[in-house]
């Protein structure tokens, strides 16, 4: 009964905007409960259209989302959603230490690109990895475990935050910038093999002055390298915000002779279908094509950043209150009919307790033994010794 | 025995590899500018991949603009990905525009990486004293790369060198960095039967004996064996027998191979084209000291080195810039005493 209530206060509560954001509108039927076969298999979407640079048509304003894809989107986002806040809580207990970037704000980027492109496409961003480290396949007990430095890392705990890797997923690199001309490498790598394979190399605003990501613009082009070059816009590149860093703050023209669109980052559903129009554009051999995705981090630019010297907190709350992408998405799906407010919950409850299970195995797992302090110097290389803090210390490095 | 130039040796020997390796194996070059492969004429010195473009094509062999840290990126991009490129820089002295891409790129990511991306990747080009190219484009970088882990450093001497070293450096599975020299490009060497083979490799981590001696070890790298050896004959003819090493390999560094020859001559010095301050050879002083060798010396190591000074263009200086013979002759005869 009292669930049968608070169905109905939700929907009756809800904010014009989300109801807005919706297609079809909800029947608002009272049911005893809603079982699974009362949900719509999918419903369609409007969404926004997006800004062309040299381009003619651009990805579609309408979409289709299945009730599955959806409560996958929300899991995912959630997931990131609740490991980043763990993280903070972690860092702040002193458990992880050194860099710690967090994407909390940013969910719809990565899960909606990853909604785009196919496993056996390449992925390259720069620090603030942790998001695209989960949706290219590593669990969150390996990503929290890797920050807590210990040997159930992803990186048996070698990399920390910023130097997370997988298959087809080349980092988490730490120096502003240097993963672009990284990610068109991959590119020509895949031209190359010629297995209509393409590479997203994501950069932020900060790293869009980068000289060498312009170097890197010509060659692409030059050479057509199936290479989609994705700026996060999150508006500040550590404290300078984008007015007062760039001459041009429209980072999807800035590749000049590429064409470029400008995307809502925070709608999972613009970024997966813009996507998928670059991810087309790339593999029909046009060569390079630039995105820009306008999206938020709530976080500080790092932990060792309170994020509120240079922009307000009212901007914050603003952003949170009216753009969140986990709370658009879970909008639409309720006001769709693809989901109910008690079934997102226990995806959030399921969530917390992943998270839970994870940040636990990440605080007891132990650290690296020093046998491992100096093995994967060289790749495949027979065992040898290694000088350590004097002439009498030396360590084994075996490949 | 033939008789090879530098240039037609490495030119010669990446046709050979590059034919040799089946088409899955997927390695190419990625040029640096002004190879001039497309140009009718070219007035350059290097040419070391002359023909390769003309045999091998656009898919493998790739002319670049003159974007030393984009192309770098995208060669260890590249190798990440599944390729093998050979990244070539037209001197080391562009280098240091993409050496964040050479260490922090390619040098590291295996370590951060606990071993789940290997970059093998080769880079290489001129380094080093060339003749009236003064400051800016003169540097020696063995010192630089050198100091860093996750490197292979290797630096050819004669053809031999060249072919052997290129031919492990490509096959080994991580970054290295070969540094030619641009003055040996135009020398001759004999290339004996074996080194003429097509699967001659030298295996990158040992030292040569270049000639053998009773009375003094030189040790050096590059360019400046050859003024070893031209010191050697002179000295020979006063009854000083010199041993003179050729390193090969920069890192790892080969000092098992210094130390038995200090055993049998129990005198030091290295010869080296770079600046004295943390050079190659004050590593190499360092590491013997440190050693079982040190027992051994009669008199403390010395080091033969470029002087400490950014390289003059006229020639009267430049002479007097990097070591000459007589510097080595002279500096044998004061460690010896004679």
């Amino acid at each position: 009964m009292r669930k049968m209530l608070l169905a109905v206060l939700s929907r009756v509560l809800q904010s014009p905007a989300a109801a807005a954001a919706g297609g079809k509108t909800a029947s608002r039927v009272m049911v005893a409960s809603r079982n699974y076969a009362d949900f719509a298999n999918e419903a369609t979407f409007e969404i926004k259209k997006c800004d062309l640079h040299r381009l003619e048509e651009g990805p579609s304003t309408t979409t289709v989302m299945t009730r599955e894809e959806g409560l996958q989107y929300y899991k995912t986002m959630q997931t990131i959603r609740r490991m980043e806040l763990k993280s903070d809580q972690l860092y702040k207990q002193k458990i992880i230490r050194g860099f710690c970037h967090l994407y909390d704000g940013q969910e719809a980027c990565c899960v909606g690109l990853e909604a785009a492109i196919k496993p056996t496409d390449h992925v390259i961003t720069a620090y603030r990895a942790h998001g695209f480290t989960y949706t290219r396949g590593v669990p969150v007990r390996e990503i929290l475990a890797e920050l807590t430095g210990r040997k159930g890392g992803c990186a048996k705990g070698k990399g920390g935050s910023m130097h997370m890797y997988t298959k087809n997923f080349y980092g988490g690199n730490g120096i502003v910038g240097a993963q672009v001309p990284l990610g068109a490498g991959v590119a020509l790598a895949c031209k190359y093999f010629g297995k209509n394979e393409i590479c997203l190399t994501l950069y932020g605003d900060g790293a869009a002055n980068q000289g060498q990501i312009f170097e890197t613009y010509n060659m692409a082009a030059l050479w057509k390298l199936p290479c989609i070059f994705i700026c996060e816009n999150n508006r500040y590149g550590m404290g300078t915000s984008v007015e007062r860093a760039a001459a041009s703050t429209e980072y999807y023209r800035r590749g000049d002779f590429i064409p470029g669109l400008r995307v809502d980052g925070m709608d999972v559903l613009c970024v997966r279908e813009a996507g998928k129009f670059a991810a087309e554009y790339c593999r029909s051999g046009k060569g390079p094509i630039v995105m820009e995705l306008q999206t938020y981090r709530y976080h500080g630019h790092s932990m060792s950043d309170p994020g509120i010297s240079y922009r307000t907190r009212e901007e914050i709350q603003e952003v949170r209150s009216k753009s969140d992408p986990i709370t658009l998405l879970k909008d639409r799906m309720v006001n769709n009919n693809l989901a109910s407010i008690e079934e997102l919950k226990d995806i959030d409850v399921a969530v917390r307790k992943e998270i839970e299970e994870a940040a636990q195995f990440a605080t007891t797992d132990p650290e690296p033994p020093l046998e491992e302090l100096c093995n994967h110097i060289y790749f495949n290389e027979p065992p040898f010794e290694v000088r350590g803090a004097n002439q009498w210390t030396r360590y084994k490095s075996a490949s | 025995m033939r008789s090879w130039r530098g240039t037609s040796a490495s030119s010669c020997w990446a046709r050979r590899w590059l034919s040799t390796m089946a088409p899955i194996r997927c390695v190419g070059a990625i040029t640096g500018p002004g190879k001039g492969l497309r140009r009718a004429l070219s007035a350059l010195s290097f040419q070391i991949s002359r023909g390769l473009w003309k045999k091998y094509g656009d898919k493998r062999v790739i002319d670049t603009p003159i974007s030393e840290m984009g192309f770098a990126g995208i060669a260890v991009g590249a190798a990440m990905a599944g390729l093998r490129p050979v990244c070539e820089f037209m001197t080391f002295n562009f280098s240091m525009q993409a050496i964040d891409q050479v260490i922090n790129s390619a040098a590291k990511t295996c370590y951060m990486s606990a071993g789940l991306i290997g970059v093998p990747i080769v880079f290489r080009g001129p380094n080093g004293a060339a003749a009236g190219v003064a400051a800016q484009h003169s540097q020696c970088f063995a010192a630089w790369y050198g100091h860093c882990p996750g490197l292979k450093v290797v630096s050819p001497w004669s053809s031999e060198d060249a072919k052997g070293l290129l031919k492990a450096a490509i096959r080994d599975d991580n970054p290295v960095v070969m540094l030619e020299n641009e003055l040996l490009y135009g020398v001759p060497f004999e290339l004996s039967e074996q080194a003429q083979s097509k699967d001659f490799v030298i295996p990158i981590g040992k030292a040569k004996i270049e000639r053998e001696g009773t009375h003094i070890t030189l040790v050096s790298h590059s360019r400046l064996v050859g003024h070893c050896l031209e010191a050697a004959s002179v000295l020979a003819k006063e009854g000083v027998e010199c041993e003179v090493i050729n390193m090969r390999t920069i890192r790892p560094m080969d000092i098992e191979a210094v130390e038995a020859s200090i055993v049998k001559t129990n005198h030091l010095i290295t010869v080296e084209g770079g600046w004295p301050q943390f050079g190659v050879g004050a590593e190499i002083c360092a590491r013997i000291m440190e050693g079982p060798a040190f027992n051994y010396l009669d008199a403390p190591a010395v080091r033969v080195t470029g002087t400490d000074v950014p390289m003059p263009y006229a020639k009267i200086l430049e002479d007097s810039s990097t070591p000459q013979v007589k510097d080595i002759i002279f500096a044998v005869k004061k460690v010896l005493n004679i």
